[in-house]
């Protein structure tokens, strides 16, 4: 469905993912951490860009792959993004909420 | 936010099969990646989950469990478990499941609290030393029942 985030028309899912990353933004990412209750900050903008990265070279991101990353420690993640890290941090980035189980 | 009336998950981990193991820790780990509190209350041969010496040398079950479909006398014979479990292992590993060891790493650092039940550490005739660094504490089963202590508490028997 279409919606208006930070003034920008952008194509979302039922749980407010983005389903095209090339409408993706900074603002548009900021103001998705607003809604979770996250205000961004550079160590924030440098997890985003990463976990960016990791889907573009079509990396399947997990809290295994975040242990091992060694940009961030799984403690730091989840004081950045808490109330669900993972989903939270790629909602935030404007890629696909990740599957796996783990 | 989540939709989920879960807040709280709390596992009582009873038992060292592979199987077992790895579903408390899956479990307890998805609840933390929803934003879900976790602990896991380890207890009776539960507690080899969290013994430095055995933790990683836990097996699958291949006797009384129809769903490997060996017949029991086949997986009773010497080799069998070693067997069944290094292909289990082969599995996990291509899942991206970590080991033991590196899982309760990962549960720890996520938020999940590590409890030991004090009544099977006396029974084994364990120690603090004997049991993981990460592990939270030495606790009773009433002590674990007051960690219920908010609306939304979930309790499941492994």
């Amino acid at each position: 469905m279409e919606t208006l985030i930070a003034g920008k028309n952008v194509i979302v899912n039922e749980e407010g993912y983005l389903l095209d990353f090339s409408q993706w933004n900074r603002e548009v990412g900021e103001k998705i951490a607003k809604d979770e209750g996250i205000t961004m900050t550079p160590r924030h903008w440098e997890v985003i860009e990463w976990l960016q990265e990791q889907v573009k070279a079509d990396k399947a991101l997990s809290i295994r792959g975040i242990k091992k990353s060694g940009v961030l420690d799984i403690k730091e993640f989840y004081a950045l993004f808490p109330g669900g890290p993972l989903k939270i941090s790629t909602k935030i980035a404007g890629v696909p909420k990740p599957k796996s189980c783990i | 936010m989540s939709k989920t009336k879960v807040k709280k998950m709390l596992f009582i981990l009873s038992k060292a099969t592979i199987e077992n193991v790895y579903a408390a820790f899956i479990m307890a780990n998805g609840a933390r990646m929803e934003g879900i509190d976790a602990e896991i209350f380890f207890t009776f041969f539960g507690l080899e989950a969290i013994q430095k010496k055995k933790l990683n040398g836990l097996h699958v079950a291949t006797v009384g469990n129809p769903a490997m479909h060996i017949p029991t006398m086949v997986g009773g014979l010497p080799g069998m478990e070693a067997l069944a479990t290094k292909m289990m292992k082969k599995e996990m590993d291509k899942l991206d499941m970590p080991p033991v060891d590196e899982f309760l790493e990962i549960l720890s650092a996520s938020g999940v609290k590590l409890w030991a039940c004090k009544l099977a550490v006396d029974m084994f005739h364990l120690d603090e030393k004997d049991l993981i660094e990460d592990l939270d504490g030495i606790l009773t089963i009433g002590d674990f029942y007051n960690q219920a202590d908010q609306d939304g508490t979930q309790m499941l028997f492994i």
